[in-house]
């Protein structure tokens, strides 16, 4: 089931237009900026399906930079994102692309900022719940409802077992998880959701571990 | 928890709908929390309603001051209809009519359609002079219906056409005021059969887009059909249709409309001279802030 809470009905509370493509937008937006986890420099904006017909009716493309700037749904200040944007040095471009993606409300999101590059792909299901359907290679379903670990390994055996080791060990219990990797042996990611949030001790004992690159954690 | 509405009806025997709701968000937070934020989303209902009764104008100039005028019309006495009727439309124009403004509202189950289950439940609060904590439990009620027709069918207007978002709002509102007015679990369940049932194959066609023509008013009509719904269950009307069914025919006619009428502004009345005239002039501009929120 797609929809869970209460709340996935009666709410977000919200800047208006629209729940898919005002308020998923931003949650997607804001979703990219965590997921990168400093200031962008540069925000490339990719727009597909409905999203790329529409946009412009439905301020989809001031929602996502409002949260990409790190806004909130019902952030009052939505409606002046472009003028933010460039008040904080933040450059960007929307790109209405052909291509006929899966779902009718998808973005591609690119964020830069010196060495450092994230690709978000995220769609927008309706009512202002979205899905996060990649990061930079790998394919993943996340919400950004829950607690979760985005936590990038060398594709060795034993490192998963590892990092659950760890959760289990602070009493963390994991309502989802999957692994996805760019090719055998390489780069892989395994997304961990769960009931708490991971105490930042656990996080960092996770990094610690053998093969462990990098740790994203949404709260 | 519950995946039709038969079996939300069964397990809300001798309770209430909305508590049976209440007791499954509970099991993910607390009891007082599900309570305090949906006290919440109602503060929202209704700072958004106050503030569209001031008069709002949105961006684009398509839609705002309607729900002054409405207002206006209601204090005349010159209605043919009674007092709470036109406050349930005249609520439900000054919710979306602040949303078509970009200002705070509480999607409902979307916020193309958040002006229906405002619409009537504040409207009929002013009239029972009830409590808040009656009107939460009836935004239960409604988020239960709600839950089990997007997990069921579609509530985006671009999955199904606008009887999958005014259309459920309708639904989830016609059950919400069946039950704050004291229906039992099964007058609530024929309620929202009888107000999806009544919109059943409502396209999703605004205005080069904008959550604004004819969503604004399409809002009021929702409202309208909830009223019209939970009167008929109250005095004993049932839909012939069991409810379940209902939802699955909403699926299946939500799947076969044409992509041009789901919210892709290529159809219906986005389609029209005025419609195609809108989208001339809004497509080839930028964004620009609009003066107040």
């Amino acid at each position: 089931m797609k929809y869970r809470s209460v709340f996935d009905i009666i709410g977000p509370v919200m800047v208006g237009p629209s729940s898919s493509h005002t308020a998923g937008a931003v949650r997607i937006g804001l979703l990219a900026r965590r997921l990168f986890g400093r200031a962008p420099e540069r925000a490339d904006i990719h727009l597909y399906g409905s999203f790329a017909h529409t946009y412009r009716g439905h301020a989809t493309d001031v929602a996502l930079l409002a949260g990409v700037l790190g806004m909130n749904t019902d952030d009052p200040n939505i409606p002046r994102a472009f003028a933010l944007a460039q008040k904080s040095g933040l450059t960007y471009a929307f790109h209405a692309e052909a291509a006929v993606p899966d779902h009718p409300n998808t973005t591609r999101i690119v964020l830069t900022a010196q060495d450092a590059r994230i690709s978000v792909t995220g769609v927008s299901l309706g009512g202002g719940l979205v899905q996060l359907t990649r990061v930079d290679g790998f394919e993943l379903r996340l919400s950004g409802e829950n607690p979760a670990l985005l936590i990038f390994h060398e594709d060795a055996a034993g490192t998963i077992a590892a990092a659950t080791q760890l959760l289990a060990q602070s009493n963390i219990n994991i309502s989802h998880m999957e692994v996805s990797r760019t090719e055998k042996g390489r780069e892989a990611l395994m997304v961990i959701e769960t009931d708490q949030q991971v105490p930042p001790d656990t996080v960092h004992d996770i990094l610690q571990q053998k093969h462990i690159l990098k740790i994203v954690q949404l709260g | 928890m519950f995946t039709s509405i038969k079996e939300l009806v069964a397990q809300a025997e001798g309770t209430t709908i909305g508590e049976i709701m209440l007791r499954r968000e509970a099991e993910h937070s607390s009891r007082e929390q599900a309570l305090a934020d949906m006290q919440e989303s109602l503060n929202v209902m209704r700072a958004a309603v106050h503030k569209g009764m001031e008069g709002v104008t949105s961006h684009s100039g398509m839609t705002g001051g309607n729900a002054q005028k409405m207002h206006q019309y209601l204090q005349s006495g010159h209605a043919l209809t009674g007092d709470t009727f036109l406050r349930s439309i005249t609520y439900a124009l000054a919710t979306n009519e602040v949303n078509a403004a970009m200002g705070v509202i509480c999607a409902s189950p979307t916020a193309g359609s958040c002006g229906v289950l405002p619409g009537v439940l504040l409207a009929a609060q002013e009239h029972m002079q009830c409590s808040d904590e009656d009107v939460v439990l009836a935004l239960f009620c409604a988020g239960a219906i709600g839950l089990v027709v997007a997990n069921n069918a579609m509530i985006s207007g671009a999955a199904g056409g606008c009887q999958a978002e005014v259309g459920t709002a309708s639904a989830m509102a016609a059950a919400a005021l069946t039950q704050l007015r004291g229906g039992t679990p099964t007058m609530c369940a024929h309620a929202m059969a009888m107000a999806l049932k009544n919109m059943l194959g409502l396209v999703c066609d605004p205005l080069a887009g904008l959550v604004e023509v004819p969503c604004v008013k399409r809002n009021a009509a929702g409202a309208a059909n909830a009223l019209t719904a939970s009167e008929m269950a109250l005095a004993g009307v049932e839909s012939y249709v069991p409810w379940d069914e209902v939802i699955e025919a909403l699926y299946k006619v939500g799947q076969s409309i044409p992509l041009a009428l789901r919210e892709t502004a290529q159809g219906g009345l986005a389609d029209t001279e005025t419609g195609r005239a809108w989208k001339r002039k809004l497509w080839s501009g930028g964004w620009k802030e609009p003066a107040s929120v």
